[in-house]
């Protein structure tokens, strides 16, 4: 898939507007595990320091780099959204896309058999669809060509909270991480 | 396995660092569900027979960190902690919210019971089936700011050398005690997240007691198997459609109280209680809004309400004060009832307690107590060191670091409002006692019952957990539904909001057990409230509460209200003692506010009458 080539759905952040009640979490695990459970949550959102909240989750990068480090051609992008589709018989859990993405987004299932990455439900996000419904707005659905900006948020929680708490906390962001 | 739960509690004892798995059957957590009903039965079956000599700063105290069977499904995820209480000497389910529960759960364990004393400053690390005792001498004497990404750096690097190739390893869920807790002082709270506080009761203290600087919790399990998922989902949707409805909580949480309680209700802590109304609208929620809130809706996990905000200081002296909101207790005993009307004042003695890990309640109780006893000449320049004025936010800076320092007066005031006034009492060789704005060795919530618009007048006077505004005392009824709030441990706000038929269904949609909100009325919250009434009446070692005289309001509330629209009204105390009489005869209690035997009897608590008898004469 190149850039430009056609519009697809694009899950559109804004993590400053993450109230950290992570329904996300628990609709993304009811959808895929039939559970309750924020490990195995396709989203996960992360708080390394109390009030900055990092919701990580795929980015779907125009250039895939997870999908091209996989040995074992366990991942697959979707066509019609774009999603990066993980086939769970093949994944050997070896974690090669763990260390190709910019972002170290995709991580184990817990039960530690194959790796999880945001399938975009399909094309009907379940997380965009809790995240509206308590209207905070933190993640949503673009329908966009593919955008090389999109690639800018496969970053670590690291690197995102470096940011998000200089904007919350000021001259005391700051200072809290550089004691880091 | 009971539904709900995770299936196990640890039990770690600091002194022998021995750590092991304990459950309780199914007839136990039926009768009790967790929280603060299985507090009340295990330190019961464990000290009651020697309640009395316990010390709660002492090793033989026993600490509890429960969730319970609702935890986690329940929009509003809290824990509850207890144990003997270094302020009421009862005991007292004190519940803060956060992910520590969300995560203990995930570890595999519904609770933790810890014993004895750590030589050494440490912290106890959990994550799935298993748990370690870790040197935090590290962190010893550090403030929240510090001990809360430390413990975060520490941990996930614990995870990532045994979780190879997981990818990028989650926060863990974090109880701690600051300073305040260390140095054993009695209004110290347990802190999560910063700010938000398991305040009553002074387990702050008991933790420090015990060298325990944190419990920390990093679970990768899911939430535990329930036994009607689709319908505690339907029900959990149809909840949260509801507190989506609650829109000036969901916009202000409790913050905008600071101004309406006082101007509006006549109730809120002015000057010490000298006065319940203020018109102030400098103390306004957009005050604190527009000026401190960068972050308006924050929440905890899988609650919609948003009902925290988190308030920053950018500029001025008190620059990187960070504190949440602050909730409508904090602006009103760290701001009027210290004669502080700025938004800023307020925020930044919040910030100040959230970081020391003091509670703002019992904090600012006593410090108003002080500041009043400077009013009346009673305490000088020459006791403080320094000038106690009204409204002076500089000065009552200082004091808050005294009282965690335990310097000069700051050593008494450590004690809270309670002993504090007793101390003081005797060195100054006259009564104090009328200006301790407390009950049973609790400082009451920032809630009044003089202008008959607010508490009732029995809400802290019959309370089994003494001053605690969040398990008042309205009617017998009402009460028990804050104890199911605590013992199945959720947000019991949003119990409230939503009504508890509901949750009740919610309940059994969880557990699968037929229980009814009737059966835990007339039975089972019973069962809890007259354990903690007992303890609470026994007491001990340095503080005991006789109902003749303790089960009532601090004498400030038969005062007239001296200002404001509802000047001239006071608790009316004939109105008072018949409440305090249906009250009694409601729960099973006799004339003199002792559970009576019969109906100890009749609910299989033979141990706890047996308790009692000494006190019957």
């Amino acid at each position: 898939m190149s850039v430009g080539e056609k519009e697809q759905i694009w899950i559109a952040r804004d993590y400053l507007r993450c109230s950290g009640c992570r329904l996300c979490e628990i609709a993304c695990s009811l959808r895929h595990e039939g559970r309750i459970w924020p490990e195995a949550s396709r989203i996960r959102v992360f708080m390394l320091f109390p009030g900055v909240e990092v919701p990580h989750l795929c980015a779907q990068c125009d250039d895939y780099p997870c999908v091209n480090s996989c040995p074992v051609d366990a991942l697959s992008v979707d066509d019609k959204t774009g999603a990066v589709i993980v086939d769970e018989e093949k994944c050997t859990a070896c974690g090669n896309c763990i260390d190709a993405c910019p972002g170290k987004i995709p991580h184990m299932h817990p039960n530690g058999e194959y790796v999880l990455i945001c399938d975009l439900c399909g094309g009907d996000p379940e997380c965009v669809k809790a995240c509206a419904s308590v209207r905070c707005f933190a993640i949503w659905m673009a329908k966009e060509e593919k955008n090389v900006n999109h690639k800018l948020f496969a970053r670590t929680p690291e690197e995102f909270t470096e940011d998000l708490i200089v904007n919350l906390y000021g001259e005391k962001g700051e200072e809290l991480i550089k004691n880091e | 396995m009971s539904r709900g739960y995770a299936g196990k509690f640890l039990e770690v004892d600091l002194t022998t660092e021995r750590i092991k798995d304990v459950t309780f059957d199914e007839d136990t957590l039926m009768k009790f569900y967790g929280g603060r009903g299985l507090a009340a039965k295990v330190l019961w079956d464990r000290l009651g027979d020697r309640w009395e000599e316990i010390d709660p700063l002492g090793p033989e105290n026993i600490l509890t960190v429960f969730t319970g069977p609702l935890t986690g499904f329940y929009p509003g995820v809290r824990v509850c902690v207890s144990g003997k209480s270094p302020q009421s000497n009862g005991i007292i389910g004190s519940t803060s919210s956060g992910e520590f529960a969300l995560e203990l759960k995930c570890s595999g364990y519904d609770g933790v019971i810890v014993t004895g004393k750590a030589e050494k400053p440490v912290y106890i690390f959990i994550t799935d089936d298993h748990a370690e005792i870790k040197s935090a001498e590290k962190i010893w004497g550090e403030l929240g700011e510090k001990t809360v990404p430390w413990l975060v750096r520490e941990s996930r690097k614990e995870l990532e050398e045994t979780k190879l190739k997981y990818g990028k390893i989650k926060e863990p869920g974090i109880l701690y005690i600051g300073p305040a807790g260390e140095n054993l002082v009695r209004t110290a709270c347990i802190v999560q997240k910063w700010t938000h506080a398991c305040g009553y009761g002074g387990y702050g203290a008991v933790m420090g007691s015990k060298n325990l600087k944190a419990i920390v919790a990093k679970g990768f399990k899911p939430l535990p198997e329930v036994a009607d998922m689709k319908r505690m989902l339907e029900l959990r949707e149809q909840i949260i459609s509801k507190l989506l409805t609650f829109d000036s909580m969901r916009r202000w949480g409790t913050g905008s109280g600071g101004y309406s309680v006082g101007a509006r209700l006549s109730s809120e802590p002015v000057r010490n209680w000298q006065e319940e109304w203020h018109d102030e609208r400098s103390y306004g929620v957009p005050s604190f809004d527009f000026r401190f809130w960068v972050k308006r809706y924050w929440s905890d996990f899988g609650c919609p309400m948003t009902c925290m905000k988190i308030a920053v200081i950018k500029t001025g002296p008190f620059k990187g004060d960070i504190t949440d909101m602050p909730d409508y207790e904090m602006q009103a005993y760290l701001g009027p009832n210290l004669g502080i009307f700025s938004a800023e004042g307020g925020t930044h003695l919040s910030a100040l307690c959230d970081n020391l890990g003091l509670c703002g309640i019992q904090t600012g109780n006593v410090m108003g107590f002080a500041a009043e006893l400077y009013q009346r000449g009673i305490l000088t320049k020459e006791d403080l060191g320094f000038e106690l004025k009204w409204g002076d936010v500089q000065a009552f800076t200082r004091l808050i670091e005294m009282i965690v320092k335990r310097e000069g007066i700051g050593d008494i005031l450590a004690e809270g409002t309670y002993r504090a006034a007793r101390k003081l009492s005797e060195i100054k060789g006259r009564d104090l006692m009328p200006y301790a704005v407390q009950v049973k060795g609790v400082a009451l919530g920032a809630h009044g019952t003089r202008s008959g618009l607010d508490f009732k007048p029995i809400a802290y006077a019959c309370n089994v957990q003494s001053g605690d505004h969040t398990s008042s005392v309205y009617d017998a009824y009402k009460d028990m539904d804050m104890v199911f709030a605590d013992s199945a441990v959720f947000c019991s706000i949003n119990g409230w909001r939503i009504g508890y038929e509901t949750v009740w269904e919610f309940a059994r949609a969880v557990t699968g057990w037929p229980t009814t909100r009737d059966d835990w009325n007339k039975v089972l919250a019973r069962r809890i409230m007259h354990i903690q009434r007992a303890a609470l009446l026994l007491g001990g070692p340095d503080a005991k509460w006789d109902p003749a005289k303790d089960d009532d309001n601090p004498p400030r509330f038969y005062e007239p209200l001296p200002s404001g629209p509802h000047k001239g009204k006071t608790t009316d105390r004939k109105e008072f003692e018949s409440l305090k009489k249906q009250f009694y005869e409601a729960i099973g209690w006799d004339e003199n506010g002792i559970p009576k035997s019969e109906v100890l009897r009749e609910l299989g608590l033979e141990s706890v009458d047996k308790a009692l008898e000494k006190l019957r004469k």
